[in-house]
């Protein structure tokens, strides 16, 4: 008996000094902290790990890519294989091809979804809203389910292994979400900037152009660095309407490169890495425009 | 029509002049686009020939054609990822909307994947998938396991492409933190007061806070898993043995290798309709799970 309420006192003891220490609010605070960091930490790892392989295995020389254990730094890392992968292929002509696509895209949904937003943002007129209505529909209607019929249009006005199958349709508003986005955009400016504007004789192009756009250049800024990457990126659109090796983008092109050089890995991650970059470097210098475009959508969406 | 105003007119004609890109843009390449693949759907055409009009005879097609109920099957099962990317991406925002040190690096980093995409990430994934040297089945010899042939094997090639989509996460992880931060302190404060434990917070408070931003994660994930392409394209082809024929996938075989425009756009407008259904059936039942603050 004796020995028994011993052994549970002591029990007991060690429940209530476990309860003491859980019950503390800054020792559940530490402990909380240190198992989000845990998990922060692992995540991170598992998170950058593709990327670490990518960059690795660029770096190793062809054919050392195939070796146990994996040497996640190679000695010595081979920068050349960069500069070889990237001229193995016509991949500057095809730099330029996507550089002049993804430019006059992005001019294309500025300036065509700008005028747009500003229409159902700051004009009153009847049928505004159900039309409204029917461009946030839109955003339902996948791209593939028009290839077809785009694709015959475009054929008939000989414009394939041209960038106007592209690039014109964006210069038509064809993208609901940055309309909407930039809608919300000018529906934050005061109305007063506009009376004042009128009262001065300023005609509403005018309004538009000098007054409303200056202040939404922000979101001006989140346009561009989503459709930069919508473009720098797209697959199907190239893949369907351009078919001359000359014309082709850097994602065709590497595509067309994974298909000549199936085994050099080596090679295909430089290359890879090398079309990657342009995107992680903008989505760093935009960081700030990128997030609160995304927190944008979710909050007012 | 005498009754309005001057101005009222103005109105009307520069808001129509506004949106006119629009409506230019809406009629030729969404209304009419639609339209005519309606119209091509009707017709077995070879591009070259001339169409031949079999009214509905490709909708009935599909029904007996197996590689059509394959390929919703592949895009159905694909669809797992969603309330995967769901549950991870609320789960990361979560840990993310703590106050502790270095929290900015880890965002940044949680998130770069997410502007990565197309074909150079489908060659770093088919890499990482390599079976023998590709560094997952490494990590998992180094502990012993014996991994799949992920790519290259029929079980495991479209667990492998949901595992690929994981890695996106970060996207809506960032949505979610923003709405995360739209909840004022004073309602975890106020059940503080009451008494209110972490797990009853959550529940109460997050969770219904949240709601509209998950209806958005969903439909967008819903809708963008309909339309996977690239990465069947690239890393496997629909192989093997038709195990990852993704919807889109068959549509474009169909289309551009062997110019069965007809039956492409037959395949394109029940895409269509399969979204269609699926958001409205989405919507249909947010009404009872989705709060409005407000509304």
């Amino acid at each position: 008996m004796a020995q028994q309420s011993l052994e549970q006192r002591r029990e007991q003891a060690i429940v209530t000094d476990f309860a003491g220490f859980w019950q503390s609010r800054h020792r559940q605070d530490q402990v909380l902290r240190a198992v989000v960091y845990l998990l922060l930490v692992v995540g991170a790892i598992g998170v950058m790990l593709p990327f670490f392989w990518m960059i690795s295995t660029s770096l190793k020389r062809p054919g050392t890519e195939f070796t146990f254990p994996i040497e996640w730094i190679p000695v010595p890392p081979r920068f050349g294989n960069y500069q070889t992968a990237w001229t193995i292929l016509p991949f500057n002509l095809w730099l330029f091809n996507t550089v002049r696509i993804t430019g006059l895209s992005i001019l294309g949904h500025i300036v065509s979804c700008a005028i747009v937003g500003f229409g159902f943002a700051r004009i009153r007129f009847p049928g505004r809203d159900a039309i409204f209505l029917l461009v946030l529909a839109t955003m339902m209607l996948p791209y593939p389910s028009v290839i077809v019929p785009l694709f015959i249009l475009f054929k008939e006005l000989g414009w394939i292994d041209t960038i106007l199958p592209l690039v014109v349709p964006t210069f038509f508003a064809t993208s609901a979400f940055y309309i909407f986005l930039l809608r919300q955009f000018f529906m934050t400016l005061p109305l007063e900037l506009d009376d004042a504007a009128r009262v001065d004789g300023c005609s509403t192009f005018g309004i538009f152009y000098r007054i409303c756009v200056p202040l939404i250049k922000p979101a001006l800024g989140i346009i561009l660095v989503f459709s930069f990457m919508h473009h720098w990126n797209d697959f199907l659109g190239p893949l369907i309407f351009l078919s001359d090796l000359d014309k082709y983008t850097l994602a065709l092109g590497l595509r067309f490169f994974q298909g000549q050089y199936r085994v050099e890995w080596t090679l295909l991650m430089a290359a890879s890495l090398i079309i990657l970059s342009p995107c992680i470097i903008l989505f760093f210098i935009a960081q700030k425009h990128y997030i609160q475009g995304i927190v944008i959508t979710g909050v007012k969406g | 029509m005498l009754g309005k105003s001057r101005l009222y007119w103005k109105n009307v004609f520069e808001g129509y002049a506004f949106i006119s890109l629009w409506i230019v843009g809406f009629v030729v390449f969404t209304a009419g686009a639609l339209f005519g693949s309606f119209s091509i759907s009707l017709t077995k055409w070879n591009i070259v020939g001339t169409p031949e009009f079999i009214g509905l005879g490709n909708y009935q097609k599909m029904f007996e054609d197996e590689f059509f109920w394959k390929s919703l099957q592949v895009t159905i099962l694909f669809l797992f990822n969603v309330p995967l990317n769901l549950a991870l991406g609320l789960f990361l925002a979560m840990l993310l909307n703590q106050k502790i040190r270095m929290i900015g690096f880890f965002r940044t980093l949680f998130y770069l994947p997410s502007v990565t995409a197309g074909v150079a990430v489908s060659l770093l994934w088919m890499w990482i998938f390599n079976p023998r040297f590709g560094v997952i089945n490494v990590l998992l010899k180094n502990i012993g396991i014996s991994g799949p042939a992920w790519l290259g094997s029929e079980t495991w090639a479209l667990p492998a492409l949901i595992i690929m989509s994981v890695w996106g996460v970060g996207g809506g992880m960032l949505i979610y933190l923003g709405a995360l931060q739209g909840i004022p302190t004073a309602f975890y404060e106020a059940a503080t007061l009451d008494g209110a434990n972490a797990l009853q917070k959550f529940r109460r408070i997050t969770v219904p806070m949240i709601t509209p931003v998950l209806l958005l994660n969903l439909i967008m994930g819903v809708i963008g898993s309909f339309q996977v392409f690239t990465q069947a394209f690239v890393m496997t082809k629909g192989g093997p043995n038709y195990a990852t024929l993704f919807y889109v996938l068959y549509l474009y075989q169909n289309a551009f290798q062997w110019f069965n425009m007809g039956y492409a756009s037959a395949l394109a407008w029940v895409l269509f309709l399969v979204i269609l259904a699926f958001t409205f059936l989405i919507l249909r039942t947010s009404s009872s799970w989705v709060y409005y603050e407000g509304g």
